[in-house]
C-alpha cells in the first residue's frame, strides 16, 4: 500500500489557499488519494470540506495514501502531492 | 405584457441594456414523488456542475486577487465529492433532487457551525451554494446581483443594503425594482451612483432574462423588447451628457442663480479637489453630523466632532456649509441617547427633540461647530431637524447664537413647521426643506412604506403647496429658502422648485450635472409655468405628465 508521510510546510497549515491549491492537485491525479494525520481517520482529498475538517496546522506531518492502488500513477500522484504539501504555498504567488 | 410598463422614476436618466432578475433565496415547493432515482442524481451533479462552473467562471473574470480567490473557493466546495455523495444518499431515501441538495448542504453547514472555528465560517459560503444550486433546479434566478460578465439592466423586487456591497456600478445600467418608493435604499443608492432608477413597477419582477429593455428614470417608463439601434443611442446619449453640458454655477437660461449643494455626510464625501471646483457645486448644503455617532456607545467628544467638522471646513474655504445637526431618533438610534422604544418612532423623540432630555449632547456639538468654524474660514450654517414649532425656532435659534455662530436655520420636515413659516422665520436666518420627511408626514405615509410609494411621490401637489407656501415666507421675510430633500436632485421638480420660489437646491454629488444642465436649459419664467402646471395637478402622476411633456 504506497504511502508518503511529510510535513505541511505552508505557514497557515492546510487552510485557505493551501488547501485549495491541495485539494485541485489532488482532483487532478489520475488515482484517489486520502490524507491522514498519523492514525486518525482518513479524508477524501479529492473533498475540500474532508480536507478542511482534518484543520492541519503548519509542522504537522500528514500521511498520503493511495490505498489499493499501486503502480507508477500512485507513486507519481504520491510524488506531486508531497512535494506541494512541503513547500510554503502561502509565500508563493497566487497566479500558480 | 404590455410592451411599456409603468413605475415611478426615482432616479433620473435613461439606460438600455439585456435585462436581469436578481434571485432571491429559494423557497421549496412541496416534496414531490420520486419515480426515476438515477434522473434526480444525475440533475442534483448538475446543478452542483452549473454553479461550480458559473462560479469558476467569474473567478476567473475578477481582477481583485482576494476576490477571485473567495470565488474559487467556493467553486471547489460545489464540486466537493463529499457533497455530491451526500446529495446520492438523499435521493436513496426518496428526496427528489432540490431536496436533497437542500437537505445534504444544510446538514454539512450545520456540521460546519458545530466544529466552530474557521470552519463555521465556511457554513455561509454552503448555505450560498446550497440556495444556488436549489434555484438552479427550480428554474429561478440565481440569488444575489447577477454578474454575467457584461452590462445590464438590475431587475429586483427590492434591494436590501446588504445587496449594494456587491453591486458594480460599471456592470449595472440601470436599477428596476418591483417596490419601494421615492425615498428607498434602492432610490437614494441609485442617485449616489448616478444610475438611472425605476422603483414600483410590479410587472418588471415578469420580464424575462435577457430582453433587451430602455427604462426612463425621469418619467419611470419601461420600455420592453427595444432594438439594438435603441441600445447604441441611449449609450451614446448617455456617454455625451451631462458632464460635459454643465460646467455651473448654477443658474437659470436667463441668469437667475440657485446655488447647487451637496448633500454629504462627512470629509469622505467630498472629492479631492474641492477647494478649487466640485463640478459647479457651491458648497454643502446638507452635513449629516449622524455619521459621527453611528453605533456609539458613548457621544463623542468634544476633541473628536472639532475635529471632524473643521476638516470639512477647510475643505471648502469661503464657501457654505450648512451642518445639520444630530438627527437621531427611535428610528436612528443612537445607543448613548438611551431613547425608550417608541411605538410610532416617526412620530417620537427624534431630530432637535432629543435636546428636551439630553441638551448637553446639542451643547457639546455646538461648541464644536463654533471651535470648528474659527479655525477655517468656510461660511458655516447651522441648522436643527424635525423643528415643529416657532418656540422651538427661537429656543434652538439663541443656543447657536450664544456660541458665536451667526447664521441660523430650522428644517422643515412637520407640516405644522411648513404652515408657520413666516413665523419661524421670524427667529431663524434661513430654512432647508427636508422633502422626504416633509412628504411622509404630509401625506400620512411611512416612508419604508413600499406599496404607498404613489403618496409619498415627491411631486405630490399637497407637497408641493407647502414648499410653495415656505417659499413665499421666505420671499417676504428676505431669507433664503432650501431643498435638501431627495426631491432636489430630479431634474424636472428641481425646476418646478425653482419656479416655486426655492433659492437653492441640494443634493448628492451624482445628481449635480443632470440638475444644473436641464436647470441652464430654461428660463425663470419657464420654471415658474412649470410650477404652476404642476400645483394645478390632481396627483402626483399628473404633476410629472404635465411638467415632462410642456417641455
Amino acid at each position: 500500500m504506497p504511502e508518503r508521510t511529510v510535513t505541511v510546510a505552508s505557514s497557515s497549515g492546510l487552510h485557505a489557499r493551501p488547501a485549495a491549491m491541495f485539494v485541485k492537485a489532488a482532483a487532478a491525479q489520475p488515482v484517489p488519494v486520502k490524507l491522514r494525520i498519523g492514525d486518525g481517520p482518513a479524508a477524501d482529498a479529492r473533498s475540500i470540506l474532508a480536507v478542511l475538517a482534518l484543520r492541519v496546522e503548519h509542522g504537522t506531518a500528514v500521511t498520503l495514501s493511495t490505498g489499493a492502488e499501486d503502480g507508477p500513477a500512485a507513486h507519481e500522484a504520491l510524488n506531486t502531492l508531497a512535494d506541494l504539501l512541503s513547500r510554503d504555498l502561502d509565500a508563493e504567488p497566487a497566479n500558480g | 405584457m404590455a410592451d411599456v410598463l409603468r413605475g415611478l422614476g426615482v432616479s433620473a436618466g435613461a439606460a438600455a441594456g439585456p435585462a436581469l432578475r436578481m434571485g432571491r433565496v429559494p423557497r421549496l415547493p412541496a416534496p414531490r414523488t420520486v419515480t426515476d432515482q438515477a434522473a434526480e442524481r444525475a440533475a442534483a451533479r448538475e446543478a452542483l456542475d452549473q454553479v461550480g462552473r458559473e462560479l469558476a467562471e467569474r473567478a476567473a473574470r475578477a481582477a481583485d486577487p482576494a476576490a477571485r480567490a473567495i470565488l474559487e473557493a467556493q467553486a471547489l466546495i460545489a464540486k466537493d465529492p463529499m457533497l455530491a455523495e451526500s446529495c446520492d444518499g438523499a435521493i436513496g431515501a426518496g428526496l427528489d433532487a432540490a431536496h436533497a441538495v437542500h437537505t445534504a448542504f444544510t446538514q454539512q453547514a450545520d456540521g460546519l457551525r458545530a466544529a466552530g472555528g474557521y470552519l463555521a465560517e465556511r457554513a455561509a459560503d454552503l448555505e450560498d451554494l446550497r440556495d444556488r444550486a436549489v434555484a438552479w433546479l427550480l428554474g429561478e434566478p440565481m440569488p444575489g446581483i447577477p454578474d454575467p460578465g457584461h452590462p445590464f439592466v438590475l431587475i429586483a423586487d427590492d434591494l436590501a443594503p446588504a445587496d449594494t456591497a456587491t453591486l458594480d456600478p460599471r456592470r449595472v445600467l440601470a436599477l428596476v425594482t418591483a417596490r419601494g418608493g421615492p425615498t428607498s435604499h434602492t432610490a437614494i443608492l441609485a442617485r449616489a451612483l448616478g444610475l438611472p432608477a425605476v422603483v414600483a413597477c410590479q410587472e418588471a419582477l415578469a420580464v424575462e432574462d435577457g430582453t433587451l429593455i430602455h427604462i426612463d428614470g425621469d418619467t419611470g417608463a419601461v420600455t420592453l423588447h427595444v432594438t439594438a439601434a435603441v441600445i447604441a443611442e441611449t449609450a451614446a446619449e448617455t456617454a455625451g451628457s451631462p458632464a460635459e453640458s454643465f460646467a455651473g454655477p448654477g443658474r437659470t437660461a436667463d441668469g437667475h442663480r440657485v446655488p447647487l449643494l451637496l448633500n454629504i455626510g462627512s470629509a469622505d464625501d467630498l472629492p479631492a479637489d474641492a477647494a478649487t471646483d466640485v463640478e459647479g457645486v457651491e458648497g454643502v448644503g446638507l452635513l449629516r453630523t449622524e455619521l459621527l455617532f453611528l453605533g456609539r456607545h458613548d457621544a463623542p467628544g468634544l476633541d473628536e466632532q472639532r475635529e471632524a467638522y473643521t476638516r470639512v471646513f477647510r475643505a471648502l474655504p469661503g464657501r457654505r456649509v450648512v451642518l445639520r445637526t444630530l438627527d437621531a431618533g427611535a428610528d436612528k438610534p443612537l445607543p448613548f441617547l438611551s431613547l425608550a422604544d417608541e411605538p410610532n418612532p416617526a412620530l417620537g423623540i427624534r431630530g432637535l427633540r432629543t435636546s428636551r432630555t439630553r441638551p448637553e449632547v446639542l451643547e457639546t456639538q455646538l461648541a464644536a461647530v463654533a471651535e470648528a468654524a474659527a479655525a477655517a474660514d468656510a461660511d458655516v450654517w447651522v441648522m436643527a431637524p424635525m423643528v415643529s414649532t416657532a418656540r422651538e425656532a427661537a429656543d434652538f435659534a439663541a443656543r447657536v447664537r450664544a456660541h458665536g455662530l451667526s447664521k441660523v436655520g430650522a428644517m422643515i420636515e412637520v407640516p405644522a413647521a411648513a404652515l408657520r413659516a413666516a413665523q419661524i422665520l421670524e427667529h431663524v436666518d434661513f430654512l432647508s426643506i427636508g422633502t422626504n420627511d416633509l412628504g411622509q408626514y404630509t401625506m400620512a405615509a411611512d416612508r419604508q412604506c413600499g406599496e404607498l410609494a404613489d403618496l409619498l411621490d415627491p411631486w405630490q401637489p399637497a407637497l408641493l403647496d407647502l414648499i410653495a407656501s415656505c417659499a413665499r415666507a421666505g420671499k417676504a421675510a428676505g431669507k433664503p429658502v432650501g431643498v435638501c430633500g431627495e426631491a432636489a436632485s430630479d431634474p424636472w421638480l428641481a425646476c418646478v422648485l425653482v419656479g416655486l420660489g426655492i433659492s437653492s437646491l441640494s443634493m448628492s454629488r451624482a445628481a449635480v450635472a443632470r440638475v444644473g444642465a436641464r436647470l441652464s436649459r430654461y428660463s425663470y419664467g419657464d420654471c415658474v409655468r412649470l410650477a404652476e402646471s404642476a400645483l394645478a395637478a390632481a396627483d402626483a402622476a399628473a404633476a410629472r405628465a404635465a411638467v415632462t411633456s410642456a417641455s
